[in-house]
This record gives C-alpha cells, structure tokens and sequence, in this order.
C-alpha cells in the first residue's frame, strides 16, 4: 500500500494547509489498485488481490471460487448474499472485500464441518422440502444460524422476523419456517446427547 | 451492476478522516455500515472519487452512559441499539425504532449515525432522536462543535455537515422517571420496508400527571423530520386528557407536509400523522402509568 503521491504533497503546499497537516496525512493509506488481503473463510486463510471496488460477494464467487454464496438483487433487499461476517449476518453485496480484510468469515460452504455430514439446519431444510429453486437457500440458512446461535428455541414470529431480510421467489416460506423449527429441535437434540 | 471505480483511504482516526475529508471536499465520502452509500453507488446516483473507509477505526463503536447521557459512537450499528439493555430502559422509542429498521443484515452492517447523515425524510431513527433532544457532536479539522439534532437536518439528503466535518458521535440527556415515550410506523410491506409514515411521542409528568414537558416528531411527511411545537406546547402544563390528545394529533396533522409517491398519498399521510400522534401519545402515558 502506498503513501501519497508527489502530486498530493504539491496539493497541500498550493493550498497552504499548516505543514504538520499534510505530515499526518502523509502516512495515511491510500488504495488504488489492487491490495492483498487475507480473508478467513471457514476456517481456511484465503489470499486475494483485489481492486477496493469490488465486493465481499463478488471476491468469494469469481476470485475464490465459493460460489454457494449467491447474488441476486445487489442492493441489500434479497438476502441472498448473506454471510456471516465474524458472527454477524450481513449482506455481502453491500460489503467491500478490503473492508473485511483479517476477518472471520462463515459461508455456506462452511457449515457442515466434517466432510460429507450435513449441519442440521441443512438436514432441516431437505427433510421439510424447504427447497424449491434453491437460490434463497444459502442466505436462508445463514440467517437461521445467526438466528439459533442467539435463540436456540425461536417462536414461529421470531423466525420469521429472523427471515424478513431474505426473500424466496418461489414463496416457499411457510416450509423454510418448518425447517428452521425442525433446525431447532434437532440442534437441542444433538446437544442434549452430546453432553 | 457493479461498483463505479474510486480510491479507498484508510484513515487511523476520526481526525485523519476530517483532514481527508476537507482536502477533497465533494470529491470524497465517508463509508461507514455502506447500506445506504454504496446502494447510491451502485445506482449512479452519487461517484465519490475517494472513499473514506471509517468502519474499522477503533473506539468509535460504542454506547456509554455517563453524567445522565447517553453516547452513541460513529460507528454504532443498529442492531447493537437495538439490543442494548439501557437503551431499551431509557430510550424504549429509539431501540425499538433501530430493530424495525430494514432487516437483520442491514442492521448489522449500518449506523445510527449514518442513517442520521443520509438525512433520509423517513430515517426510522430519526424521530425518536429528535424527541429525546438529542445533540450532535460534529468533528472538523480544527476541533469539534455541536448542534442540536432538529437543527442538523436541512432538506432531503442534506444535512448541516460543512465540508471536512463528519459526525463524531450522538449525546441524548437521559430521560427522567416519571417519563415515556413511543415510536409509531406504518409501512406497506411489514417492517422491513422503509417508513410511510412515522411518529414519535416522548411525555414527562409530574405526580398528578400534569405534562411538565412534551415532544412530538414526524417524519416521511415532511422535506425533514422535525418537531412540532405548537403541539408540544398545547400539552404542556396540562393533565393528559383524551381530548387533548386529540388537539395535539390534530396541530400535527396541519403542520405535516407529505408528498405522494409509491409508498402512500399525500391524503392518507395527513391522516395517518393524526392517528399516529394519538397512538404515540397515548403509548407513552401507558408507559409512565405501568413504571
């Protein structure tokens, strides 16, 4: 990352600006092109050259090749894109990748842990035929983990209001809401024998 | 629909993002959670050249209470206000505006402050604000000055940031017991879609319930949201009655100034200002009754 320019200090110098201003200035962080940043995505550390327009979706399908994470409005309203960012669910269309740089990232690629088994909010959604086209799964199954992690045994209202920022075309909402109650009991029952 | 291609600048400090700021002027913006900015990006609407990237310099998310106030950081999310127990204690109306406010994502990326400085007519944060008289603190590159919110708000995106300032953080005095308040909103598509209308209510009593102090917001009927006096000042130094209730939904209604567009008509805004009002008040003398 470079400092400022020559042409900057010139700037400063013709607009007269006290000179221990333009000093502080001078090792501020200015992105141009493109940076390197370290993303840690499911536990793997990830390396990527990004220009600083680009987002946090767009770096995880077209750079990282963890295409589960899905795009589809652009702007926030769909969900889709859902991520947890180090345990927040947010909207990775409207997050810029170097923003994220050296954090925590959990997508949907990152849920079932061990190899082919399934997390229990994914065994859900395909045992109540929570899927249609599939597309709003991702992000749906995101939100319903960030829901669970802070309320294991959700009312139905609770869920769906967990669920208003992800939007489901084929309107299969009443069966997303099923899978996520189905999601809850069997996350109590895999505690309750574990421990 | 991509990103327009701008310079990302990372400032150490409020005071280095001032000093940036004022350097390039209408050229630079800040971005914060990014919900409403890069949404603007996106659409063209607006092209900053640089992009002063403020959300991950430390100490400036933060919700403090100290010397009967309340403190909220530039870079306090939605979410964190609404789930803060103190808040739900003091503020009930701002909390509980900050978790109707979009969805869950959206308010676990953007801020309190910043739906303050888009300066948006319908921001769901900003009535409750405005009747908890809550000051901002604004930093420039010399030093920092404050300003009362209701005079912060200028017109539809404009607020009364000059160039090189940027909100440092939101002072709110702590609401007295013997105080209620109530945040009031009509939306066409549940909560989550952004408000029609929107009204907040705060009431201080005294022990025979006579309102000492009265404040009464609107907002996304008018170019700003704003106060409404003259209807503060018919309930003052008043027992709350039905009737007076009523008066006060009714001065709202006259002083509302909504447009029409897709999320409601002028009319049935105008109307629903009054409804709103009386619920909000009414909501709020509940509250002071069951403390």
């Amino acid at each position: 990352m470079s400092g400022f320019s020559l042409k900057n200090k010139l700037f400063y110098t013709k607009n007269r600006l006290p000179c221990k201003i333009w000093f502080v200035i001078f090792n501020i962080e200015k992105i141009m092109t493109k940076v390197n940043i370290t993303l840690h995505i499911n536990g793997d550390k990830y390396s990527a050259a990004v220009e600083p327009w680009r987002t946090l979706a767009e770096v995880l399908r077209e750079d990282l090749n963890l295409i589960g994470t899905k795009i589809g409005c652009e702007t926030g309203d769909c969900g889709a894109c859902t991520v947890l960012i180090n345990g927040q669910s947010v909207t990775s269309c409207l997050s810029l990748a170097v923003e994220s740089d050296g954090k925590e990232i959990t997508t949907i690629e990152g849920l079932s842990t061990q190899g082919d088994t399934l997390h229990p909010i994914q065994e859900a959604f395909i045992e109540q035929g929570a899927i249609q086209c599939g597309y709003c799964t991702p992000g749906m199954i995101l939100s319903a983990k960030y829901l669970l992690d802070r309320v294991p045994e959700p009312t139905e209202s609770q869920i769906r209001q967990a669920l208003s920022g992800n939007l489901c075309r084929c309107t299969g909402y009443h069966l997303i809401v099923k899978a996520v109650m189905s999601a809850s009991e069997k996350i109590k029952l895999k505690s309750e024998e574990s421990g | 629909m991509a990103l327009p291609r701008f310079s990302y600048l990372i400032p150490k400090n409020l005071k280095e993002a001032c000093l940036i700021l004022a350097e390039h002027e209408d050229k630079a913006r800040i971005l914060a959670g990014g919900t409403d900015l890069l949404v603007q990006m996106k659409n063209r609407i607006v092209q900053p050249e640089y992009i002063i990237g403020i959300s991950n310099i430390p100490h400036t998310d933060y919700i403090s209470i100290a010397h009967q106030q309340l403190v909220i950081g530039a870079n306090t999310r939605l979410s964190a206000v609404a789930q803060d127990s103190q808040i739900h204690r003091y503020f009930p109306a701002l909390a509980y505006a900050a978790s109707v406010t979009a969805t869950v994502q959206i308010r676990n990326m953007g801020t309190v402050v910043g739906n303050i400085c888009n300066a948006s007519p319908a921001a769901d944060t900003a009535t409750p604000l405005l009747v908890y008289d809550a000051k901002v603190v604004i930093m420039h590159p010399k030093g920092e000055r404050s300003l009362p919110l209701d005079e912060f708000f200028r017109d539809p995106g404009v607020t009364a940031l000059k160039s090189g300032e940027i909100v440092k953080e939101l002072i709110l005095p702590l609401t007295p017991d013997r105080s209620g308040s109530n945040y009031q909103k009509l939306s066409t598509r549940s909560k989550v879609d952004i408000a029609a209308i929107g009204v907040s209510a705060c009431l201080l009593v005294d022990e025979t319930e006579t309102v000492i102090q009265a404040r009464i917001a609107i907002g996304a009927v008018a170019p700003v949201p704003k106060r409404i006096p003259r209807a503060e000042k018919t309930l003052e130094g008043k027992v709350l009655t039905q009737a007076l209730i009523e008066k006060a939904a009714q001065i709202s209604m006259d002083e509302a100034t909504p447009i029409t567009d897709i999320r409601a008509t002028e009319m049935y805004r105008k109307k629903m200002v009054e409804v709103l009002t009386k619920r909000a008040l009414s909501k709020s003398m509940e509250q002071i009754r069951t403390q």
